[in-house]
């Protein structure tokens, strides 16, 4: 308990002290696009294929429940739009972004503390948390939100693509079901979900990377720490946002 | 000039570092000795401010850093340039980014300037050339260069270099040491050096502070440290058998002849070869 206290507490001041003046607006705004195209475009691929077999796999199972000749097949449109778009896209995506850039995020961070690197900057009088980590939060951000968008539309797709191919309904059943009792609201619910995922991810990733002691050991624990704990953390923010604005 | 002003340091239940006191004299390649774990990186760390210390004063020009604030602190910083004992260079940018990394952070200059300025650091430091090469590519004496390059293209007032000589070669280690030396008289810069290598002590040592458990043992320089009396370092500099000799000289000195160049050389080599007959 008291480790924990002693951690969140030096979370709080990790977040505090990212908040300062940037040394050079420029170097800053160079590693924040550095970190969009490394977090973004290097998760494209896996996020991609994840969304395209989510939501036909959505779509076979939900079809595979609905044996009922009373409820339309359009309804399978609906139920994998609203399971991608509530869940899949941004609670899925997230956790396999926790994995693929939480991972990345504590392991550069951990190598840079051990060897010295973030000492060197300190050195040199550069701000190292507004620096190192503010830019991966920010991108983290910017475009964990868009792989979400992209993933729940992949995600869409897919079902399309495997209710079709599979003869369970037609493509244009399949895209009037999709029109059919749509609710905005649903789209923001999951792009809240998603700024709040980011910053778990980005966030708790580097908190483990920033502060690791020891050699190369200890590089690798603090990456398996970040995934786990930033995974524990989506889940339960998943549960708590659903609860407060569902 | 910095002043050290009893400094102390600990970590959980031990003390690394006890009041200790010191002067590192301005224009001069000041070095703090002392064996693995006397706390010499961790005072050099209290100095430069990744380590708070729990007690004492760190003055730079009479200003105490410890209580400067973080603007203060950030102005002192960019005068200060470190070489690190795993040179600290950042794996993904070449040679020239790395050199080139503190002035893109701190100066307005143009890409030409700041090309001009570290073709010339990287030309003193004798690796012109190199530019392209990312820290994977270069040797470790090239990586410990690259790092003087970086730590020295600010034009800094305080270099702090630790165990500059550490996983380097006799020769290397020499190269590096001259070219600490002579950059610490070319830009009159206060050097301050951390190593347990003699070689390094006897060639760069203007002023040298000796540790040994966390304590200031002993003050002085590299013609003062072969004639010291005390026990501990003389435990530390005699540990090596090549500078037995030198004990020896000094025993000769003491019984009253001081032995020439000629006999030094005797001295040296029928100690270091055991099948050579003395008679």
């Amino acid at each position: 308990m008291k480790k924990f206290i002693s951690d969140f507490g030096r979370y709080i001041l990790m977040i505090k002290g990212m908040f300062s003046m940037p040394e050079n607006f420029k170097m800053y705004w160079k590693e924040f696009m550095h970190q969009c195209s490394d977090i973004g475009i290097g998760s494209l691929g896996i996020v991609a294929i994840i969304s395209v077999f989510m939501g036909a796999v959505s779509a076979v199972q939900t079809a595979y429940q609905l044996v009922s000749p009373l409820i339309p097949k359009s309804t399978i449109a609906q139920i994998v739009r609203d399971t991608v778009i509530l869940e899949f896209a941004p609670t899925l995506v997230s956790i396999v972004l926790a994995g693929v850039v939480g991972s990345k995020i504590a392991s550069e961070l951990g190598n840079m503390r051990v060897s010295e690197q973030i000492d060197a900057l300190e050195i040199m009088g550069i701000n190292t948390k507004a620096y190192l980590i503010g830019p991966k939060i920010l991108a983290s951000m910017v475009v964990i939100p868009m792989l979400v968008v992209i993933a729940a539309v992949l995600g869409i797709y897919g079902g399309r693509l495997a209710g079709t191919a599979a003869g369970i309904l037609s493509a244009s059943t399949y895209d009037k079901g999709l029109l059919e009792g749509f609710l905005p609201y649903n789209a923001v619910f999951c792009m809240v979900k998603a700024y709040t995922f980011a910053f778990i991810i980005s966030s708790i990733s580097s908190f483990f990377g920033y502060y690791v002691t020891g050699g190369s050991l200890e590089i690798g624990r603090s990456s398996t720490k970040a995934v786990v704990v930033s995974c524990i953390l989506i889940l339960f923010a998943d549960y708590l946002l659903s609860a407060l604005l569902l | 000039m910095i002043e050290l002003k009893n400094i102390s340091k600990g970590f959980e239940n031990v003390q690394v570092i006890n009041d200790v006191s010191s002067v590192m004299k301005p224009g001069q390649c000041n070095l703090i000795i002392g064996s693995s774990g006397s706390g010499k990186t961790v005072l050099m760390k209290c100095m430069v401010g990744l380590f708070l210390p729990d007690a004492g004063e760190v003055l730079y020009d009479g200003h105490d850093f410890i209580k400067m604030n973080d603007e203060e602190k950030k102005e002192i910083r960019t005068q200060i340039g470190m070489l690190f004992q795993g040179s600290a260079l950042f794996d993904s940018l070449t040679v020239e980014q790395n050199v080139m990394f503190p002035l893109e952070m701190f100066t307005k200059w143009n890409y030409k300037k700041k090309l001009e300025r570290v073709n010339e650091v990287l030309e003193r430091v004798e690796l012109k050339g190199t530019n392209k090469k990312f820290p994977s590519e270069v040797s470790g004496g090239m990586k410990k260069r690259v790092g003087i390059a970086r730590a020295v293209v600010l034009n800094p007032k305080y270099l702090f270099c630790d165990e500059p000589n550490s996983g380097l070669d006799p020769l290397t280690s020499m190269i590096i040491d001259k070219l600490i030396m002579e950059i610490t008289k070319e830009f009159k810069i206060t050097t301050i050096v951390n190593t347990h290598d003699m070689n390094s002590v006897m060639e760069m040592g203007d002023s040298i502070l000796y540790m040994h458990q966390g304590e200031k043992e002993w003050e002085g320089n590299n013609k003062e440290i072969i004639f010291s009396k005390n026990d501990k370092l003389n435990d530390f500099i005699f540990a090596s058998e090549f500078l037995k000799d030198a004990k020896d000289m000094r025993m000769l000195e003491e019984t009253g002849k001081i032995p020439n160049e000629r006999d030094m050389s005797e001295l040296t080599h029928k100690d270091a070869d055991p099948l050579i007959d003395p008679d």
